[in-house]
């Protein structure tokens, strides 16, 4: 489970404050698929920064399973890391490095033994669909194959949380509906939190079944995907929904 | 032509080697120690993954310094120095120590482009992974940078190739002695000529190794 609590993040730049997140609050739990929507600039992607300790919260907490993380320091801090898995909006491969390496990397990190490394990036590359990949490099593959590349590296040490920034919005219709289809079955399956941020309400409606509607930085709207969809209170999220205002 | 290759072939050819020698030995001398310092120099930039500004500014600061030393002026300066590690401060091996000296931060500059290219993200995703420090810089640093660090190297040891020509000037050898004692001292211009040749020869063969290793190296055009 994972608890924001009265989080704010200020960013410091040279044309002086920027407050990226608000006072925000939500609560994802265990085995959900939990929606961040929202648009541009909006603050997505410092919550997801957040919540994979790349940013250090100015204000409030984040708890995962009650401990808080920005307490974490040291081998701690990257035991946290490991146990949540993170694909970026860029994918942020290694570029000289084989699929296969890509994923052991995460594996090879900790203290490992070679033939069980081995035998997890094959099981891994069966699970996203790219057994034949393994032995190609990054810049070899569609953009879609990246993705389940990112995907499986994220999942290899077993993490509870998968975070996943904006991962349809560089896809065609086909390859997300697939990638969509694929994050909904490493929940099914492994039980994996998935957490997902987008600006695309389709993919919300899709596969979320929780979701907060974040809008300058606030969080205007949570709840049930279904009950928001049929009954949008916030202004922002009927002008998402396409309904009219009032 | 015969004549000439039978009175000066074996002149040339031991200054190609010591050329080569006073190339290749600094080269890889200032990068034991220029690959740390650009490492360091780009690891504690703010916003690097052990961000310490007054520590880089510092260090960069006497990088430069280092850097902006006219060679000849470095050379008598460490003599001392040269002294201490070759034994002598004349020849194609005590001419290694100004060489190496000259070149690591000349080096560390180098490295330091080199790493920069790397996209921040791919640092934050190891990070995010559990990566330490280390780990950043000797599984994600390094190795993501081979290509352009071998393009480096490349333009480092031409670099000192052209350092050597001064050391050859001042009595350590080399086809930079070869030209200054027939060509500038003796006038005697087809010698001097040959050399040029030579050292352009040489140029060409290093660049063209190199970028032909740093192509095959990188995965990312395949
Ligand atoms: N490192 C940073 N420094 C300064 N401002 C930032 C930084 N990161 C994000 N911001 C600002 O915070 C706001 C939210 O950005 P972001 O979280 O990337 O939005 P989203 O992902 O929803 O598009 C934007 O106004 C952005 O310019
Ligand atoms: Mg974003």
């Amino acid at each position: 489970m994972i608890e924001i609590e009265h989080l704010s993040k200020v960013f410091q730049d040279k044309n002086g404050r920027v407050v990226a997140l608000e006072d925000v609050s939500t609560t994802i739990r265990d085995g959900d698929i939990f929606g961040i929507i929202g648009m541009s600039g909006a603050g997505k992607s410092t919550l997801l920064r957040c919540l994979c300790l790349l940013e250090t919260p100015t204000e409030g907490r984040i708890l995962l399973d009650g401990k808080d993380l920005s307490a974490l320091r040291g081998e701690e801090l990257r035991a946290a890391r490991r146990r949540m898995g993170v694909v970026f909006q860029g994918y942020n491969l290694l570029m000289q490095k084989t699929v296969a390496e890509n994923v052991a990397f995460p594996l090879k990190l900790d203290k490992y033994d070679k033939a069980a490394v081995a035998a997890r990036v094959t099981e891994l590359l069966e699970l996203v669909g790219l057994a034949d990949k393994a032995q190609s490099y990054p810049s070899q593959l569609s953009g879609g194959q990246k993705q389940r590349v990112a995907l499986a590296r994220a999942l290899a040490s077993n993490p509870g949380v998968l975070l996943c920034d904006e991962p349809t919005s560089a896809l065609d219709p086909l390859t997300t509906q697939s990638v969509l289809e694929l994050l909904q079955s490493i929940n099914k399956k492994l039980g994996v939190t998935i957490v997902i941020i987008t600006h695309e309400l389709s993919v919300v409606q899709r596969i979320c079944n929780r979701m907060v509607v974040i809008d300058e930085s606030h969080f205007v709207e949570q709840g049930d995907t279904a009950a928001i969809f049929e009954n949008p209170q916030s202004s922002i999220a009927r002008l998402l929904l396409g309904k009219k205002e009032g | 032509m015969q004549a000439f290759i039978e009175e000066y072939g074996l002149l040339l050819l031991g200054g190609v080697g010591e050329t080569l020698f006073m190339t290749l030995v600094p080269t890889l001398f200032a990068y034991v120690l220029g690959l740390p310092m650009g490492v360091l120099l780009t690891i504690t930039k703010p916003g690097g993954i052990a961000a310490a500004p007054r520590f880089n500014a510092v260090f960069g600061w006497l990088v430069n310094i280092l850097r902006s030393l006219p060679f000849m002026i470095l050379m008598i300066f460490i003599i001392p120095l040269t002294r201490f590690i070759a034994g002598t401060s004349i020849g194609a091996t005590a001419a290694c120590v100004p060489l190496t000296i000259a070149a690591a931060p000349f080096v560390a500059r180098m490295v330091e482009q080199s790493l920069e290219e790397i996209d921040r993200g791919t640092v934050e995703a190891a990070r995010c992974m559990g990566a330490t420090n280390w780990q950043i810089v000797t599984r994600v640093l390094l190795v993501e940078s081979v290509p352009s660090l071998l393009r480096g190297l490349s333009i480092s040891t031409i670099t000192i190739l052209g350092y050597t020509a001064i050391t050859g000037a001042v009595g350590a050898g080399g086809l930079g002695n070869i030209a200054f004692r027939f060509g500038y001292q003796r006038y005697q211009k087809d010698l001097m000529y040959v050399t040029v040749v030579l050292l352009i020869l040489l140029v060409c063969l290093i660049q063209g190794v190199f970028n032909l290793i740093a192509r095959r190296a990188d995965k990312r055009s395949r």
